[in-house]
């Protein structure tokens, strides 16, 4: 079949050139449409074009409104006027006639209709609501045609808001005798779940009910919904593992109608969809897998006709065996699979192949073993598409040993490739790469500048950063740091004295920077030089003002001798008068600093970059300008939150935007270009606010918290903060040579053995051994980002004074930790042998406890308390309990005699708030952990009972959490520590909204170690709903009444009313507050107007009216997601009533 | 989900546009141009996937057309090829021998049949036979006798 289409389209072209008037007419001989089409192809220059369709759109302009057309003719029109459009032309004049073509035709023009107004529009424009009517009347219809018609549109595009309105009539298609409208109100309901879940939340038993339908096509429209839904939350859906099982059986056993088949497959879109659904459910779950692995293997042994279907529900089913708990049949039966993947000659499933390896390559490094001399094929395949995710394999069994020549590689690619979004990609994959596996300093440093001018201005800010923080803190030996940078300086040296014109900007910055900080360390370099060469910089074109700034600050810390000042200068010279004055503040620091050398070794000493900076926060030396200009009549010194309020109140502007730009701002000069010109002017433009933003006085620890955010791209920093530590490890270089590595290849006997092979051959074994070194079974690979064993050359100083003991926590501790977390994360035995003795992993806590500094260590956790009060909640908050109602039931486990008694351990300052209970999170043999909320005015502190149940000390205990919808931020230092036999351990982290979810989840992992005995870890999860960050809002009906227009993000829906007592409204406005702690504003006849907040200050309001015994709710906030998560809260809250 | 479907010509004209989701005219307008460009300049014979911004490319070229859709990431690119290919199958048993330029002189027709065949990114029907069932029954119960005459034979 798809032969003959082939030929027959292979033959056409030839008939549109030269056959196009006759092969046209025999198509639409009288039509405008095809005189358009026609007078279009004839043209020869995109200008003509251009003035013949502006006429067109002229003549059908006049038409559309012209009173007379018929709706026959305003259809043709439509047709014209897409076509205008899709050719790139503004049609926005006809999107009212066809909403009215839409409206008013007969049903083969409201189809046309309906099709312009798919394509003009989309779901956010305003015309839509015009169509909301038109649909409801044709849903409503006794035509067939007219029903599909209105809900193929509205499974296309609806406005979120006016759903309600057309809810129960699709509800109602489920019924519909004939299938294809069940369908397609399936389908319709699917949109719906897709743009506003909670608008169908109260509707599934009806999607229950499409599932079990007669007609296949109808369940299959179904699981559409199911796998969005198992997707967002797979426990609430394990019973329907069994039947999903079941109808995949059927179907795989050939049971559906021939119909359903495609080239002899049966029903491959529904195997696949089930397939997807079966790995959702089975992932992490050992029981629900069990009942799965049956099917998965039939699935395997049917699909066995060579066609693209089979490789389809074939490569399904190999993600869905690697998602699953693994099985090790099946996992053979995968492996082999995908060698006939990777083996393939056809491009499309090689491609494939290498995706399900890099893929698997996380659980068996060998399998990449098996496949070496095919990946180095397509290594060097002319596509680029299959070189690409060669490299993305590669980077994935990156290690120690291996990393020169996959780097290598990966630059080679990096230098051909044009596109921006996979160099930013790889960029960082490389940077990533070097700095945890550098096998030495000139590697690194020659790495990192190809990087640098390679990955140019696209790349992401923080590999340039970081890379001079690395720079700046150092490493373990003063020697070796001092090694690095003068290479650095002296590879930098020479580059300028190349062409620096050619290098992107990012690089001329770290350059001058590193220059500026580091050229005293070479002792044949006279800073004349270097301040030479930094001055041929101002002086290219191509310079941009933000480098000069850079420079200038360079040329500042350099400027000393003769020479070098009379370079500073001419340079002061010309820059003073720049119209930059970023550029002009610049030149005048170093025209000052260059006369004055005390002042300069004073302002900028040399090496500073180890000493941690002293911030004079409170700003003293400011108090006398301060207090003189008060006494001259200055306003005084408001906070910015204060001035944000006084603007709301008096302006109603929105206060969004500008919540956390300063903190940020502020933490985003890091301490790595403390000199640098971003720094400097971000302090100057500060100074004003400083109370604000101002660490503790005079405290020596520079502020950490907040770095993260700023610096960190999703998931790469993760795997980079944990070489802030351990500097007191001793480094056994992993520096191989070429002898070396030739013996490592030797102990591979699993290497295929290939017969004496010719020069290229050989050579591709030689690149094969040096990429594949170290994945044999002994070697330490590991492959989640986290927890890397390999030796690791670059890491960080511990920063600030930490005290040595405090060091020595850090490093025992990272013992500990490592090999658990390892072991738990990796399924089976790849690390039991290879964890080496320097181990570089610390947790996210590391960074905010050397932040937190000595301020907190008295904080607050292990307090024993015997007051008899701890437990009640403060009455003040409305109805302590009820907290507790939206949440997962907890339940006691009758073993845990602890349980009841952990209230005594919550700490001090906590007791008088209200608590949630205290739910057992899990427990083993020897550790049993519960969790319980206390709702605090700004926070919701989470705190985590850890009880050691065994009968020896835990020494060690190191608790890290993290979260998608959560900014989790530990409280004191309590989360290392130790916990005797049979007590009680109390971590208290604080919780705050990132974004709003109906239900948030904060996943964590305890690792601990016995005294004897190897290292353990224990995974958990705490879900909590959103109802918990939710405080009431107290605001006058004015304030609120200003606050309700400037929201931005709302939501309405009915819900039901409580009507058991006089006054519905009261009541059930009632039982909100006391359930969700709202503040009720006012209650004006059958109006009532609430109002509360997300913590301190995300507000949400909330407008009710009875209306037809029902309570129509508006929601309104300037957060998104707001709420809707608060709508279905409310939802819930008056259902459980 | 698929997010879109494109059908250009070798020359980079464009056929037929559907979104899937919500974009913006302009960002439209980039879209069409840079996946044009990206599918027009591979060699033939090579992958049919290719990566763009953070959605695969699935695109296969029929005789002087290239069927191109935008998928999100989890989704099956195989499956998706063959998505295209019943749909080309679709018009083909529409038109009967369809070429370029049924589609271009009957581009509606084609997103009707579109429209019965994929319903918000996901296949609506997978069964041959219903789709132009439920084409063909729109078509017959509402044409007048003329637009049925116009209709290319068969």
């Amino acid at each position: 079949m798809s032969d003959v289409v082939e030929k027959t389209l292979t033959a056409l072209p030839s008939l549109l050139s030269l056959d196009s008037h006759s092969g046209a007419t025999k198509l639409s001989s009288t039509s405008k449409l095809g005189n358009l089409i026609r007078g279009i192809t004839e043209l020869t220059s995109k200008h003509e074009e251009e003035k013949l369709v502006q006429r067109e759109l002229v003549s059908i302009k006049e038409q559309v409104s012209s009173p007379n057309t018929s709706m026959r003719q305003m259809k043709e029109l439509m047709v014209r006027a897409i076509y205008c459009e899709m050719l790139g032309y503004e049609t926005s004049f006809s999107y009212i006639h066809a909403i009215k073509l839409a409206q008013q035709g007969t049903a083969l023009e409201k189809r046309v209709g309906y099709l312009a107004v798919s394509l003009f529009l989309n779901e956010s424009h305003e015309l839509l609501l015009l169509l909301v009517n038109t649909v409801l009347k044709d849903l409503q219809s006794t035509n067939l045609i007219e029903v599909c018609m209105a809900l193929t549109v509205v499974g296309q595009m609806f406005p979120k808001d006016m759903i309600p309105a057309i809810l129960p009539l699709v509800e109602e298609k489920l019924n519909h005798p004939k299938e294809i409208i069940r369908r397609k109100a399936v389908l319709a309901l699917y949109k719906f779940y897709l743009i506003a879940p909670n608008q169908v939340q109260h509707i599934h038993n009806k999607f229950r009910k499409a599932l079990c339908d007669k007609d296949p096509g109808v369940m299959a429209a179904s699981l559409h919904i199911y796998l969005q839904m198992i997707q967002d939350n797979p426990e609430g859906y394990k019973d329907l593992t069994a039947s999903f099982v079941t109808i995949l059986k059927q179907v795989v056993g050939g049971k559906l109608p021939m119909d359903f088949n495609y080239h002899s497959v049966p029903a491959p879109w529904l195997q696949i969809q089930l397939l997807r659904i079966l790995s959702f459910l089975g992932k992490n779950d050992q029981s629900s897998s069990e009942i799965i692995y049956e099917v998965l293997d039939e699935s395997l042994r049917r699909a066995e006709i060579n066609h693209n279907i089979t490789y389809a529900i074939l490569y399904e089913c190999v993600k869905c065996i690697y998602t699953i708990h693994p099985k090790s049949e099946l996992l053979e039966k995968a492996a082999k699979c995908i060698g006939n993947f990777v083996l393939s000659p056809k491009m499309n499933l090689k491609y494939l192949g290498l995706k399900a390896l890099t893929y698997v390559v996380q659980q068996d490094p060998k399998l990449a073993l098996q496949h070496q001399m095919t990946i180095i094929e397509c290594l060097d395949h002319p596509d680029l598409i299959i070189k690409r995710e060669t490299l993305e394999l590669l980077f994935r069994i990156t290690n120690a040993q291996n990393v020169t020549v996959i780097v290598e590689k990966m630059l080679e690619f990096l230098r051909v490739n044009k596109d921006d979004y996979t160099t930013i990609d790889l960029v960082g994959k490389v940077a990533e790469l070097a700095e945890k596996y550098a096998p030495d300093n000139e590697w690194f440093i020659e790495t990192m500048s190809t990087v640098f001018s390679v990955g140019g201005d696209v790349m992401q800010p923080d590999i340039p950063n970081s890379f001079l923080k690395l720079l700046s803190e150092g490493f373990d030996s003063v020697e070796e740091d001092r090694k690095l940078r003068l290479f650095a300086v002296d590879s930098y040296v020479s580059l300028l004295q190349g062409e620096p014109g050619k290098l992107p900007q990012r690089f001329l910055q770290v350059i001058s920077w590193v220059l500026g900080e580091y050229s005293y360390l070479s002792e044949e370099l006279e800073a004349a030089t270097v301040l030479r060469l930094l001055a041929k910089l101002l002086d290219m074109k191509s310079t941009s003002s933000e480098t000069k700034s850079w420079v200038l600050v360079a040329m500042t810390k350099l400027c000393e001798g003769g020479a070098g000042v009379s370079v500073a200068q001419e340079v002061c010279e010309t820059y003073s008068s720049s119209l930059d004055t970023v550029l002009r503040q610049r030149a005048q620091e170093l025209q000052h600093l260059s006369q004055d050398c005390e002042l300069r070794a004073r302002v900028l000493p040399r090496d500073a970059g180890l000493e941690p900076l002293e911030v004079d926060s409170s700003l003293s030396f400011l108090d006398g300008f301060v207090s003189e200009a008060l006494a001259a009549g200055a306003a005084p010194y408001k906070p910015p939150h204060q001035r944000q309020e006084e603007l709301a109140q008096s302006k109603a502007l929105s206060l969004e935007p500008y919540g956390l730009s300063l903190p940020i701002s502020m933490s985003s000069c890091s301490i790595a270009d403390r000199q640098s010109p971003t720094l400097l002017s971000v302090s100057s433009g500060l100074s004003g606010d400083s109370p604000d933003l101002s660490h503790k006085g005079g405290s020596t620890t520079l502020k950490l918290d907040g770095v993260k955010r700023v610096w960190g791209r999703e998931g790469y920093l993760s795997q980079r903060e944990p070489v802030e530590e351990s500097a007191h490890v001793e480094v056994p270089s992993p520096l191989r040579s070429p002898s070396q590595q030739g013996e490592a290849e030797s102990s591979h006997s699993q290497t295929p053995a290939t017969t004496p092979t010719p020069q290229p051959e050989q050579e591709k074994q030689q690149l094969a051994s040096s990429l594949f070194v170290g994945l044999g079974s002994h070697s330490s690979v590991c492959l989640m980002g986290k927890s890397e064993p390999t030796t690791q050359r670059f890491r960080r100083k511990a920063k600030g004074p930490v005290s040595p003991s405090a060091a020595s926590e850090q490093i025992s501790n990272s013992l500990v930790s490592t090999p658990s977390t390892a072991n738990d994360l990796l399924c089976n035995n790849l690390l039991d042998s290879s964890v080496t003795s320097e181990l570089s992993v610390s947790s996210p806590e590391q960074t905010s406890q050397l932040s937190q500094g000595p301020a907190a260590a008295n904080g607050t956790c292990d307090v024993e308390l015997t007051d008899g009060d701890v437990k009640e909640s403060s009455p003040s908050l409305v109805g302590g309990n009820s907290v507790v109602a939206a949440d997962p039931a907890p339940h006691e486990d009758p073993d845990r005699p602890e349980g009841l008694c952990l209230n005594t351990h919550l700490p001090a300052e906590l007791s008088g708030l209200c608590h949630s209970e205290i739910t057992p999170l899990c427990s083993n043999q020897s550790l049993d952990l519960s969790a319980c909320h206390v709702q605090k005015e700004d926070s919701l502190a989470l705190v985590v009972f850890i009880y050691n149940s065994s009968d020896s000390d835990i020494q060690q205990i190191l608790l890290e959490l993290d979260s998608d919808e959560l900014e989790v931020s530990c409280v004191c230092d309590s989360a290392v520590q130790g916990a005797r036999s049979h007590s009680v351990a109390v971590c208290q982290y604080s919780l705050t909204v990132k974004r709003p979810s109906v239900h948030v989840e904060v996943v964590g992992m305890v690792s601990y170690q016995f005294p004897v005995g190897t290292p353990q870890s224990v995974q958990f999860s705490y879900k909590l709903p959103l109802t918990g960050f939710i405080r009431p809002l107290t605001v006058s009906t004015e304030e609120y009444g200003t606050m309700w227009l400037d929201f931005s993000h709302d939501t309405k829906q009915k819900l039901t009313l409580i009507s058991d007592g006089q006054e519905p409204l009261a009541d059930t406005l009632n039982v909100l507050k006391k359930k969700l702690q709202l503040h009720v504003v006012e209650i004006i006849g059958m109006e009532g107007i609430v109002a509360c907040r997300l913590l301190r200050d995300q507000p949400c309001l909330m407008h009710c009216r009875l209306h037809a015994g029902t309570l129509s709710v508006w929601l309104r906030s300037p957060v998104p997601d707001l709420p809707d998560c608060l709508m279905y809260h409310c939802q819930r809250a008056l259902q459980e009533h | 989900m698929m997010r879109f479907l494109l059908l250009f010509s070798r020359q980079g004209k464009l056929r037929l546009q559907k979104w899937f989701t919500p974009v913006t005219d302009r960002e439209k307008k980039k879209v069409i141009r840079d996946v044009t460009m990206l599918v027009l300049a591979r060699p033939p014979r090579s992958c049919n996937f290719l990566h763009w911004r953070d959605l695969k490319v699935v695109y296969k070229r029929y005789a002087s057309l290239y069927f191109c859709t935008g998928l999100e990431n989890q989704d099956n690119e195989l499956l998706t090829l063959e998505v295209l290919h019943r749909y080309v199958e679709l018009l083909d048993k529409y038109f009967g021998n369809v070429c370029e330029l049924d589609i271009i002189f009957n581009f509606e027709k084609a997103y009707f049949i579109l429209d019965e065949f994929l319903m918000g990114g996901e296949v609506l029907e997978t069964s041959k036979v219903a789709v132009s069932v439920s084409v063909e029954e729109a078509d017959t119960l509402q044409e007048t006798m003329e637009e049925y005459m116009s209709k290319p034979a068969y």
